[in-house]
């Protein structure tokens, strides 16, 4: 009994409140991403873009989910109920499960506690990130499966290839990385970085950097990897079946990853919520946290403008030279990486 | 240039271009160099003035021979030019006109200005292939075509314009309205 009243009940309060913050403003965010994505899209082909509802269309992306919402919806004859309706949750569940152990920002003082603004700072932090996107792929498979329609499930083939392909150079990239911070939680592998001395990992790992992100790219299924969603072989992808809100949710997660993997990136070599050319500590911790999250939230933005930015300018890979990609070029190039960083480390120490 | 080409196929302009053929050079199996610069040029696109036209808010210039929806005219008393002579119906490729001729009546001179009228006039806008033909067999100016276009609706009942539909106003009672329907375009 007394275990149980020792408990830090304020503590499971606070991370809760702060998982829900979180999460909605993932969903928020990613609910806005879609609506910069036309936008983007829009400016890079000389067009206005969405400007309807509301002032400069802003209410545009409440607008596509009440039509989402709203649709009828069609769950085929022959496909496998269950699967069908756990394909887009999974896919959603995944793409919001990296969240827990990004750290937004260093920790706020309310109330006389402190609170840190990471749900969760386990000390396999980056591990965790990789087995979830891992998971991402079985919400696409399952609802390719699912579906039992043979584009689907090629789509969902090509997916699930690239992920297991990309994911390893993803790794071997990341290798080097850790070798250089010596941890693989995402809040020692930022402080390291923000450390006096010490530079943003990409100056370190430039080679690092351009491998990872072409793999964040392929694991997003985004242009000019998005060969699950092959328009003019497959249809449509592994999500041609799907109508309404879980059509929604696939379209969702992938702009979630989007988000989330930028997180990834703006952490693992870009200094997470460190402010370039600004010492923090000279502020009060709730303004330093303040800024910190301001200035991951604009490398994610930046990040993400590249990824729509990208989109928008490449067209996609033929399915032989993403393999060959993937195989022969960057898992090779992410070894070398990974050799040379290890030879620099020993001959740094001597 | 000499290949055997040359003597079968003559060229046609001098803007030909040989086909380069050579294998690529490791800058570019790279792609990424030829990747940044497309990405240059979609970056350039952001600055560049957008050709959009606001739709419904804002609209483009028509040419001074832009041929819309039909207008019956009056003369400047207000009185209903078209005789019911039928040669617009004639000359119409479409078969869009159908009108049905009525004799003027003692006291409706200040409606109609000669002594045969139409009393039905009829214009199906989903036959009309606005051509142009009916303006140019009127010999009274009774009719000419407008900047007014794309018109909507729910049936197809509603694209069989009368003449509530057609009549410019009244230049006696709108004067403002006549002439804006008429928008310079009428020259007698």
């Amino acid at each position: 009994m007394t275990t149980i009243l020792a408990f830090d009940w304020i503590l499971l309060l606070e991370k809760l409140i702060l998982i829900a913050i979180i999460v909605f403003a993932s969903l928020g965010i990613a609910l806005y991403t879609t609506f910069a994505e036309r936008k983007v899209a829009a400016v890079l082909q000389d067009r206005p873009g969405p400007n309807r509802a509301g002032p400069f269309g802003l209410f545009q992306p409440f607008a596509d989910g009440l039509k989402l919402i709203m649709k009828e919806e069609i769950i085929p004859n022959t496909a496998n109920k269950v699967l069908f309706v756990l394909g887009p949750g999974l896919a959603m569940t995944a793409a919001l499960m990296t969240c827990a152990v990004i750290p937004w920002s260093t920790s706020v003082e309310f109330f006389g506690r402190k609170i840190d603004l990471q749900i969760a700072d386990i000390n396999i932090g980056i591990l965790y990130i990789f087995g979830v996107v891992s998971l991402g792929v079985y919400g696409i498979m399952i609802g390719g499966w699912a579906s039992n329609n043979k584009f689907s499930l090629m789509a969902a083939l090509r997916g699930a290839s690239q992920a297991i392909s990309y994911e390893l150079a993803m790794g071997l990239s990341l290798i080097a990385v850790l070798m250089i911070s010596g941890s693989l939680s995402l809040k020692a592998i930022v402080e390291q970085q923000q450390a006096a001395g010490n530079l943003w990992n990409i100056v370190y790992q430039p080679l690092g950097f351009i491998i990872f992100f072409i793999c964040a790219l392929a694991e997003c299924n985004r242009t000019p990897f998005d060969l699950p969603e092959a328009e003019n072989e497959l249809n449509f992808g592994y999500h041609q079946e799907y109508s309404s809100m879980k059509l929604g949710f696939y379209l969702f997660s992938e702009y979630i990853n989007m988000i989330m993997s930028s997180a990834v990136m703006a952490c693992l070599f870009f200094g997470g919520y460190d402010i370039p050319f600004f010492d923090e500590s000279t502020l009060s911790p709730n303004i330093a946290a303040l800024l910190g999250f301001l200035a991951l939230f604009t490398k994610i933005i930046i990040f993400i403008f590249v990824f729509m930015w990208i989109r928008w300018t490449i067209p996609r890979f033929r399915y032989d030279q993403l393999m060959n990609l993937g195989w022969k070029r960057l898992i090779p190039l992410a070894l070398f990486n990974m050799l040379l960083t290890g030879a620099f480390i020993l001959w740094k120490q001597g | 240039m000499t290949n055997d080409n040359d003597n079968i196929m003559q060229a046609l302009t001098n803007r030909g271009k040989a086909v380069n053929r050579a294998p690529m050079t490791f800058m570019e199996r790279l792609y990424i160099p030829s990747i940044l610069k497309g990405m240059a040029i979609t970056f350039s696109h952001i600055f560049k003035k957008q050709p959009t036209i606001q739709y419904p808010e804002q609209k483009r210039e028509f040419s001074p021979v832009f041929r819309g929806l039909h207008v019956l005219n009056r003369d400047e008393e207000g009185r209903e030019r078209c005789t019911a002579c039928g040669l617009c119906a004639v000359a119409c490729p479409a078969e869009a006109i159908t009108m049905e001729a009525a004799e003027r009546l003692p006291g409706e001179e200040n409606k109609y200005r000669e002594e045969k009228y139409a009393a039905k006039y009829e214009i199906n806008m989903l036959r009309c292939i606005f051509c142009g033909l009916c303006e140019e067999a009127c010999p009274k100016d009774a009719i000419y075509l407008s900047e007014t276009f794309a018109p909507a609706n729910f049936a197809r009942k509603g694209f069989i314009y009368g003449k509530d539909d057609l009549l410019i106003p009244d230049p006696v009672t709108d004067a403002a309205g006549f002439e804006k329907a008429q928008g310079g375009r009428v020259k007698i």
